[in-house]
C-alpha cells in the first residue's frame, strides 16, 4: 500500500511536468492550428541552456535565462518559419516542424555528446517523509511549480486581454482578426509560452531520480504527445487530465513491472503509448477534445 | 520517341552500374532503391491522402523481422517468406486501421507514435523471434536455386558478380514494380479519391468516397510498400538490429518524401535517392570538406552533417519550393522552350 501510494504521488508529479508540456502544445494548436513535432527539441534546448549555465549564474538566473531561451527558440520558429509557410495544408506545417525538430535536436545531441548533464537545482537527492511514505524533494517541487504555472497560466487565459485574444483566434481567425486582435503576435506569444513551459518541464524531467540531462532526454518529453492527444488537442483542460494519466500510468506500470513480467522490461515507457490507443479507439477526438461532426 | 530514348538511356546506366562502381556505392543505391520502395509507399499515405505517419519505422521492421522469422523458424522457402512478410505488414497496418481510418492528418501522426515505441518494445522483448538488442542474421534469398549471396561464385564478364550486384537487379525489379503499381493506383479512381480526401475531406464523402475506407486501405497499402522496403533492406544489409528501425527512421522517411515532392511516385524516389546519398557522400569525403569532420573527433559528424542539411531541407523546401525537388524539375523543364514537353499531368503534379 505504502508503495502504491509512493507511485502514486510520483505519478501525479511526473504527470503535473508532462501536462505542462502537454498544455503548450495545446496552446500552439489552439492558436495556430499546427500540430508541432518540434516540442521535444524547444524542450531539449530549454534544459541545455539551465544544464550549461548553472554552473557560472547559479541555478535560478540560469533557470530564467533557459525558460527565455526556450520562449525565443520557439517565438523564431513562428516568426521564420510558420509564419513564412504559404503551406495551406496543416499536415504540411506539421512536417516542417519536423525538419526544425530534426534540425534541434540533432545540434543539442551532438553538444550533449555522450554527457549526462546536472540541472544544478537546489534540490539535489533530498527526500521528505511523512510517516511511512518517503517522496523526494524534486517531485513536491515539481507538483507545487506545475500546478502554480498551470493555474497562473489558466487564469490568464480567462482573464487577461491576451488571454481573450487567444481564446477569440482559437474560435475564428478571422472574426477575432476584424475585430482588431493581431492575429501575429497570438501566434508568436502562444510559441514562446509553449517554449518557456517546455523549458521548465525540461527541467523538471531531468532531476533527481532520473540521472539528468543526456541525448535521450527529448525521448522522454515524447511521451507528452499522448498525454495532449488522449485528452483532446484542442482542450487545455484534456492536457491537464491527459499528463496526469500518463503521469501515473508509467509510474504505476514501471514501479510494478516486476508483477507486469510477461509485458516485458521497460513496460512502464511504452504504457502511455498504449492508453492513448485505447482511449483513441474508444473516443477518436481524446477525452475533452471537440467532435467534429460532419453527416454525409 | 525522346521519352522512349531516355528510358534506354536509364536502362543502360543501370545495367552498366554493377559493372563499374565498386560495393560502396552498389550498397548506398541498394538502400535508396529500398527507400524508394517505402517512401512511394509513406507518399501515398501522407503525401496523396493527407494522413501524416510517424509510425513507418514500425512496417519496415515488420517486414525484415517477418521474413527471417518465416525462411529460418519455420523453414519456408525465402521467396515464399519475403511475400508473406509483405502481407503481414499489411495485416498488421489494417490493425492499426480502426484507428488510422477515423483520425485525421498530424492526429494520426501523433497517434502512430505507438506503433514506434511499442513496436521498439517488441523488438527488445520478443527474444526468441527478434533475437533481442543484437537482432538476427538475414538469410539470403533464393529464387528457384539462385542465391542472392557470394556463395556460388559468377563472373560476368570479368566482373564477380556477388551478393550486392545480384540484389541490384532485383531492388531495380522491385522499384520499378513498386513505382509502376503506385502510379497506377496514384492516376486511377483510387488516387482521385484520395486526393480529394486529403483536400476536403467532407466534398470527398459528398462526392460518395467512403473516407473512412480510402484512409484504412491507404494505411494498409503505404504498411506493405513499408514492409517491401523492410525485406529489400534486410536484404542488403544481412541483418536485423533493432535499433534501426527507430523513430528517426520514420522521420527520415517523411523528409524524403516533403524533399523529393509531396503526393507522386518521382518525388518519393527523388527524395529517397537524396536522403539516403547524402549520409554516404559526406562520409565518404568528409577530409575534404569544410565543416564536416571524421566522427568522434568533437566536430559536425557526416551522420550528424547530412541530418542538419536534411533537416533544414525540409523547412527551406516547404518554404520555397512547394513543389520539393520533383517540382523543380518540372519548372526548369517548362522553361526550356526547346525540349518537348509533355502535356503537364495536371493529377500528379497537384501538391499542395
Amino acid at each position: 500500500m505504502i508503495t502504491f501510494i509512493e507511485l502514486l504521488v510520483n505519478g501525479i508529479s511526473i504527470g503535473a511536468v508532462y501536462a505542462l508540456i502537454a498544455l503548450g502544445f495545446v496552446i500552439i494548436f489552439k492558436a495556430t492550428e499546427v500540430v508541432n513535432f518540434a516540442h521535444a527539441s524547444l524542450l531539449l534546448a530549454g534544459g541545455y541552456v539551465v544544464a550549461r549555465l548553472h554552473p557560472y549564474v547559479g541555478f535560478w538566473l540560469a533557470l530564467l535565462i533557459g525558460i527565455a531561451a526556450a520562449a525565443v527558440v520557439g517565438a523564431l520558429v513562428e516568426f521564420l518559419v510558420i509564419r513564412r509557410s504559404k503551406a495551406a495544408n496543416h499536415s504540411v506545417l506539421a512536417i516542417v516542424t519536423i525538419g526544425v525538430d530534426i534540425v534541434l535536436t540533432t545540434e543539442l545531441t551532438r553538444r550533449i555528446g555522450t554527457e549526462v548533464l546536472a540541472m544544478g537545482d537546489p534540490w539535489e537527492s533530498g527526500v521528505v517523509h511523512l510517516g511511512p511514505i518517503t517522496i523526494a524533494q524534486t517531485r513536491i517541487a515539481a507538483l507545487v511549480v506545475a500546478a502554480l504555472l498551470i493555474t497562473a497560466f489558466l487564469l490568464a487565459f480567462k482573464f487577461t486581454g491576451w488571454g481573450v485574444a487567444m481564446r477569440a483566434t482559437a474560435e475564428d481567425p478571422e472574426t477575432a482578426a476584424l475585430m482588431g486582435v493581431r492575429l501575429g503576435r497570438v501566434s508568436l506569444s502562444a510559441w514562446a509560452v509553449a517554449g518557456g513551459l517546455a523549458a521548465v518541464a525540461a527541467l523538471f524531467l531531468c532531476v533527481f531520480p532520473t540521472p539528468g540531462l543526456d541525448r535521450s532526454s527529448s525521448l522522454a518529453a515524447l511521451k507528452a504527445f499522448p498525454a495532449a492527444i488522449l485528452g483532446g488537442l484542442d482542450s487545455t483542460t484534456g492536457a491537464l487530465v491527459g499528463g496526469l494519466v500518463v503521469g501515473v500510468t508509467e509510474a504505476l506500470m514501471t514501479g510494478y513491472q516486476n508483477d507486469l513480467a510477461f509485458l516485458g522490461r521497460g513496460i512502464g515507457d511504452v504504457a502511455p503509448f498504449l492508453v492513448m490507443i485505447v482511449i483513441l479507439l474508444l473516443r477518436p477526438a481524446g477525452l475533452f477534445g471537440t467532435k467534429e461532426l460532419a453527416r454525409v | 520517341m525522346s521519352r522512349l530514348i531516355t528510358w534506354a538511356a536509364v536502362l543502360v546506366a543501370f545495367v552498366a552500374v554493377p559493372f563499374y562502381l565498386e560495393g560502396f556505392w552498389l550498397q548506398t543505391g541498394l538502400f535508396a532503391m529500398s527507400a524508394a520502395v517505402g517512401a512511394i509507399g509513406i507518399n501515398l499515405l501522407t503525401g496523396a491522402t493527407g494522413q501524416l505517419s510517424m509510425g513507418h519505422a514500425f512496417f519496415l521492421a515488420v517486414g525484415a523481422y517477418a521474413y527471417v522469422s518465416f525462411s529460418d523458424d519455420l523453414g519456408l522457402p525465402t521467396p515464399i517468406a519475403a511475400v508473406l512478410a509483405v502481407l503481414l505488414a499489411g495485416v498488421a497496418g489494417g490493425l492499426f486501421s480502426p484507428i488510422a481510418g477515423r483520425l485525421r492528418g498530424a492526429y494520426l501522426g501523433i497517434a502512430t507514435l505507438a506503433l514506434i515505441f511499442g513496436g521498439q518494445h517488441l523488438l527488445f522483448n520478443v527474444e526468441h523471434v527478434t533475437g533481442g538488442f543484437n537482432g538476427r542474421a538475414v538469410p539470403p534469398l533464393e529464387i528457384f536455386g539462385f542465391a542472392f549471396a557470394d556463395a556460388p561464385e559468377l563472373i560476368l564478364m570479368n566482373v564477380p558478380f556477388g551478393a550486392l550486384e545480384r540484389l541490384w537487379f532485383l531492388g531495380g525489379a522491385l522499384l520499378l514494380l513498386a513505382a509502376l503499381f503506385a502510379r497506377g493506383v496514384l492516376r486511377g479512381r483510387p488516387g482521385r479519391a484520395m486526393n480529394t480526401i486529403r483536400d476536403h475531406e467532407i466534398a470527398a464523402g459528398v462526392m460518395g468516397v467512403p473516407v473512412t475506407r480510402y484512409r484504412a486501405g491507404a494505411f494498409v497499402l503505404s504498411s506493405m510498400y513499408g514492409g517491401l522496403a523492410g525485406v529489400m533492406l534486410a536484404l542488403v544489409f544481412q541483418r536485423t538490429v533493432p535499433d534501426y528501425f527507430g523513430i528517426l527512421l520514420s522521420l527520415d522517411y517523411l523528409a524524403m518524401i516533403v524533399i523529393g515532392g509531396l503526393g507522386s511516385v518521382g518525388g518519393a524516389v527523388i527524395g529517397a535517392v537524396f536522403v539516403s546519398l547524402l549520409p554516404q557522400l559526406l562520409t565518404r569525403y568528409s577530409d575534404a570538406l569544410p565543416l564536416v569532420s571524421a566522427p568522434g573527433s568533437g566536430g559536425v559528424s557526416p551522420a550528424e552533417a547530412a541530418r542538419l542539411l536534411y533537416g533544414a531541407a525540409v523547412v527551406g523546401v516547404v518554404l520555397f519550393l512547394p513543389g520539393g525537388l520533383l517540382g523543380l524539375l518540372r519548372s526548369l523543364r517548362l522553361r526550356l522552350p526547346s525540349l518537348p514537353t509533355p502535356l503537364p499531368d495536371t493529377r500528379s503534379s497537384h501538391v499542395s
